[in-house]
């Protein structure tokens, strides 16, 4: 007990006793909150649409105008031919047109299904995606306006959209709850992977192995730092968000802390894996740039991971972003439950002892 | 004597507020070498920095070659410290491109390299790339390099460094042939010894010129003030302490048998009767070296008995060997670099690894305190075996590498805090442990200073304060005293030998080759064997066979031990 004190003593004193570090902890994960909430909007805006109108009717008139009525269009460029249309999308003036056939309201007025066809910019395949699903909603609205009949029975087939949990939409929830798990984790590994390859650069790690210090001890105390950093971070967010957010803060508290542990031993376990397996501290720090870059890309915070490709999305398993992105959107949002909660936590501790387990084994091996 | 090549008056230059030069005079005669020596931090690279035109003295008058500093580059030759070569190029492209960066005409160049890869003797490695040769080739690279355009001055800056005594022999050999033509040498150094082959010295202490002059005017001064003493009773180490607690002495060291002494000027040499250690002592005079000189004016080394050694524990008598190797063998892939090492020291004795950079003293030292698992063989510290009680092995031995490899971010007091939590010392013991490390090595009003920013000197009594403080009996030193002035490593050895005669086994790795003297054995180690061992007396008295030379030092049985070893090798080879 008292050699692992003495090295957790080391470690911190180690980490903190230049103010600077001291400043650099927390003030840069704390600007990356700030920058990046409002950086990373994924509300689509101030878009601008064409319409290529064959039918020339009042429905596609009065269609047209619920478009140009809602917040997120803001100009509508009329086309006249299929060339046009083109030309629109190709040069990327607009993100998306919609095409009117010309019995379109021919057949409105019938009562027969009528169809609006829209062509997006695959290029942005995300902004497409989001202006795609604005469409489909003024469409259904519109259509349930027309036959209220017809909507009631659609209704039942889920056409009225309600969103739970972020009942306006409001892009902000989503992303402050996933920034948590990110920058949470650039910070953790960050500090780990350097940790062992700064002893090794300046001789000080050999001594450390000759000395009667357990190799578990000297993990331990690599540990304790950046686990302690990644908890006074985590803890910082977690009043941050409702207090200058507004992002409601739903589940239980006890739960986000047993999460953030297990996702930050998890964390580390990747750092100091790198950080074993460095010889230098700027192989540490690409080391970590490495881990890092598709341990977000792979969380499901950038692209959803059903999107990804079969074999990728089996790579994502041994992501523990993945995991804690779920866990803290659910605990922010919909009051995860502890039977939810551990679903995903499981996963989370098998990494953290593999890879713990993987850079103690390499903490020997590596000395030559 | 012809005008100076490079000349300064009063130099002075502080880096945030430590004053590292301190009006420093130099002069630089063509076709001589000028030494420029001092320990590590003592201002040498600060001022050859200065005189290259890279670095701005704060106060003096610099002249190079006539002119500022940085004026004349073409007629100026420099060699860093630390080899100016890329170590991903091969021999042969070292040297275009520096023929290159120096615009030496392509015409010439063929002839010029002819001739440097002659003179460095690398023809045959122009293919490798720089960073696989050996230090004393990359040095010779290095200075090859530096040659590419004749220059009239030569700045080397550590030559010596790294670089084992053959290679270094070779290196004089050839700057002594580029004086012959005329080039002014500045050639910066710490090893004290070589202070002696210049033709001038300029001796420079924490950035003060303590001496100027021809090194035989420092060497004269206590030329009749050295003794050897040999035929005492007392063991050798015992007797030192008490000739070095004596008023009269002011520096002594162990050779092999005897006992050098430095007599205090304007004191009578003492005889046998007033050194009463017996009736068979005998008392010769010893050739001065520069170095007696130097602890002279430094004001004399430390006094006899260590401080440290009186607090420490007696380590109670053993039959069996603290530290033992049985055939250890290490390979990297296919390449071994230590093959077969067997030796065992018994307690209270200092035993030495001695070798070239990269024989095979490292890799064994490694394998013995369990920094590198051996390929084969057992190895044992105070009689735990190496592989099977490795933790209680560790816990039984005290470490100090050559590096300083302590927390430089951390303060002192935190450095030994750590380390005597480290080595299972608890809260009471370690409180008392560090306030006696504290009193017995002064560092009282530095406890709250950052390890890294303390002087040299106070960082080796730092690293050794924090090896011994859980009172181990058995010690690994790794090239303890690189760098060091003489008095610090004067005290340090003090130190050792006071521990030593509490029962402390001692196995040491060194290239100080008057160091080796302090050992009881030595083994050396060359081309990842052991090619001879015993003591040093043995080895000089072999060598002497070899090379047919009366009294040769340490050094000189080095060489003629690694030279035989080349010659049976090569006669094997042959047959």
């Amino acid at each position: 007990m008292r050699r692992l004190s003495a090295m957790i003593v080391k470690e911190m004193w180690a980490l903190l006793r230049d103010p600077k570090s001291r400043i650099v902890l927390v003030v840069p994960p704390l600007l990356q909150l700030f920058i990046f909430s409002y950086a990373t909007t994924l509300d689509v805006k101030n878009v601008d649409v064409a319409v290529l109108d064959r039918s020339g009717g009042v429905h596609a008139a009065e269609f047209m105008a619920r478009v140009a009525g809602s917040p997120n269009f803001r100009d509508i460029r009329r086309l006249s031919s299929t060339d046009e249309l083109e030309q629109a999308i190709d040069g990327q003036e607009v993100i998306a047109a919609l095409v009117f056939d010309s019995d379109f309201d021919a057949r409105v007025t019938r009562g027969e299904p009528a169809t609006v066809g829209v062509v997006l910019d695959g290029r942005r395949s995300n902004a497409a995606q989001i202006v795609s699903g604005y469409l489909s909603a003024i469409a259904g609205s519109y259509g349930a306006e027309l036959l209220p009949r017809r909507a009631a029975e659609a209704a039942t087939a889920g056409s009225v959209v309600t969103n739970w949990y972020n009942p306006s939409l409001d892009y902000i929830w989503f992303t402050l709850p996933s920034l948590v798990a990110i920058i949470v984790a650039v910070a953790g590994i960050a500090i780990t992977s350097q940790s062992v390859a700064r002893e090794r650069e300046l001789g000080t790690f050999d001594q450390l192995m000759v000395s009667p210090l357990r190799v578990h001890e000297i993990l331990i105390g690599k540990m304790v730092p950046p686990f302690l950093v990644g908890m006074f971070n985590g803890s910082l967010y977690l009043v941050i968000a409702p207090l200058v957010f507004g992002v409601p803060f739903t589940g239980s508290y006890l739960l986000f802390f047993l999460a953030l542990s297990v996702y930050l031993l998890a964390l580390i376990g990747v750092g100091m894996l790198v950080s074993a397996a460095s010889a230098t501290q700027q192989q540490a720090f690409l080391g970590s740039f490495l881990a890092t870059v598709p341990l977000i890309l792979l969380s499901g915070y950038a692209a959803p991971i059903d999107n990804m490709p079969g074999w990728l999305q089996i790579v994502t398993y041994a992501d523990p972003a993945r995991y804690f992105l779920i866990l803290v959107q659910g605990l922010f949002l919909k009051a995860m439950p502890a039977a939810q909660v551990f679903e995903q936590l499981w996963p989370l501790v098998v990494i953290a002892c593999a890879t713990l387990a993987a850079s103690a084994w390499l903490f020997r091996a590596r000395m030559e | 004597m012809s005008a100076a090549v490079a000349s300064a008056k009063g130099v002075v230059k502080r880096f945030e507020g430590v004053t590292a030069l301190d009006g420093v005079a130099i002069d630089v005669a063509p076709g001589r070498i000028t030494g420029l020596v001092g320990p590590d931090g003592a201002g040498k690279t600060t001022l050859i920095r200065i005189l290259a035109g890279l670095m701005k003295a704060d106060e003096g008058e610099i002249s190079m070659l006539g002119g500022p500093p940085g004026a004349a580059l073409d007629d100026l030759g420099y060699m860093p410290q630390r080899f100016g070569l890329y170590e991903d190029l091969t021999v042969a492209e070292n040297l275009t491109l520096y023929a290159e960066l120096r615009g030496l005409p392509r015409g010439e160049r063929q002839a010029v390299f002819d001739r440097l890869l002659d003179f460095t003797d690398l023809k045959r490695f122009q293919a490798r790339l720089a960073g696989k040769l050996s230090g004393g080739m990359k040095q010779k690279l290095g200075l090859a390099c530096a040659l590419v355009k004749t220059p009239k001055l030569l700045l080397l800056d550590e030559p010596g460094v790294g670089v084992d005594p053959i290679s270094r022999r070779e290196l004089w050999a050839m700057v002594g042939e580029l004086t012959g033509e005329g080039i002014g040498v500045l050639w910066s150094t710490a090893y004290l010894d070589e202070a002696e082959k210049c033709d001038t010295v300029y001796l420079l202490s924490e950035g003060k010129l303590l001496f100027e002059g021809p090194p035989g005017d420092l060497t004269g001064a206590v030329a009749d003030r050295v003794i050897r003493v040999s035929g005492f009773e007392a063991r050798r180490r015992r007797f030192l302490t008490e000739a070095l607690d004596r008023e009269d002495v002011i520096d002594g060291t162990i050779q092999g048998r005897s006992v050098r002494l430095l007599i205090r000027d304007g004191r009578e040499v003492p005889d046998a009767v007033m050194l009463d250690a017996g009736p068979d002592t005998r008392i010769e005079p010893a050739s001065p070296r520069f170095e007696d000189g130097f602890i002279e004016r430094l004001g004399g080394g430390p006094r006899g008995t260590s401080a440290l050694a009186e607090r420490y524990r007696e380590i109670p008598p053993s039959d069996t060997p603290m530290i033992e190797a049985n055939g250890l063998t290490r390979r990297f892939g296919d390449f071994t670099a230590a093959r077969d090492m067997n030796f065992s020291i018994p307690r209270g004795q200092i035993f030495g690894l001695l070798g070239p950079n990269g024989a095979g003293k490292s890799t064994t030292f490694k394998m013995l305190c369990g920094l590198l698992t051996p390929s084969e063989g057992t190895g044992a510290v105070a009689g735990n075996d190496l592989r099977r009680a490795a933790a209680d092995a560790r816990a039984s031995l005290g470490y100090m590498a050559q590096k300083f490899s302590l927390y430089g971010d951390l303060s002192v007091r935190q450095n030994l805090d750590f380390f005597a939590g480290a080595y299972g010392l608890d809260r009471q013991e370690g409180a008392h442990a560090i306030e006696a490390m504290a009193e017995i090595f002064e560092l009282g009003e530095r406890m709250n200073v950052n390890a890294g920013t303390l002087p040299l000197g106070f960082k080796q009594r730092l690293a050794l304060a924090c090896a011994v403080m859980h009172e181990p009996p058995v010690l690994f030193l790794d090239e303890p005293t690189s760098g060091v002035d003489p008095v610090t490593r004067r005290e340090f050895w003090t130190h050792i030998n006071g521990l030593v005669e509490k029962g402390v086994t001692v196995l040491v790795t060194t290239h100080f080759m008057d160091e080796a003297e302090y050992c009881d054995e030595v083994t050396l180690i060359y081309r990842a064997e052991q090619i001879a061992s015993g003591t040093p007396d043995a080895l000089k008295a072999r060598a002497a066979e070899l090379s047919d030379t009366a009294d040769p030092t340490m050094e000189d049985a080095f060489i003629a031990l690694i030279e035989d070893s080349d010659r049976a090798r090569e006669l094997e080879a042959a047959a």
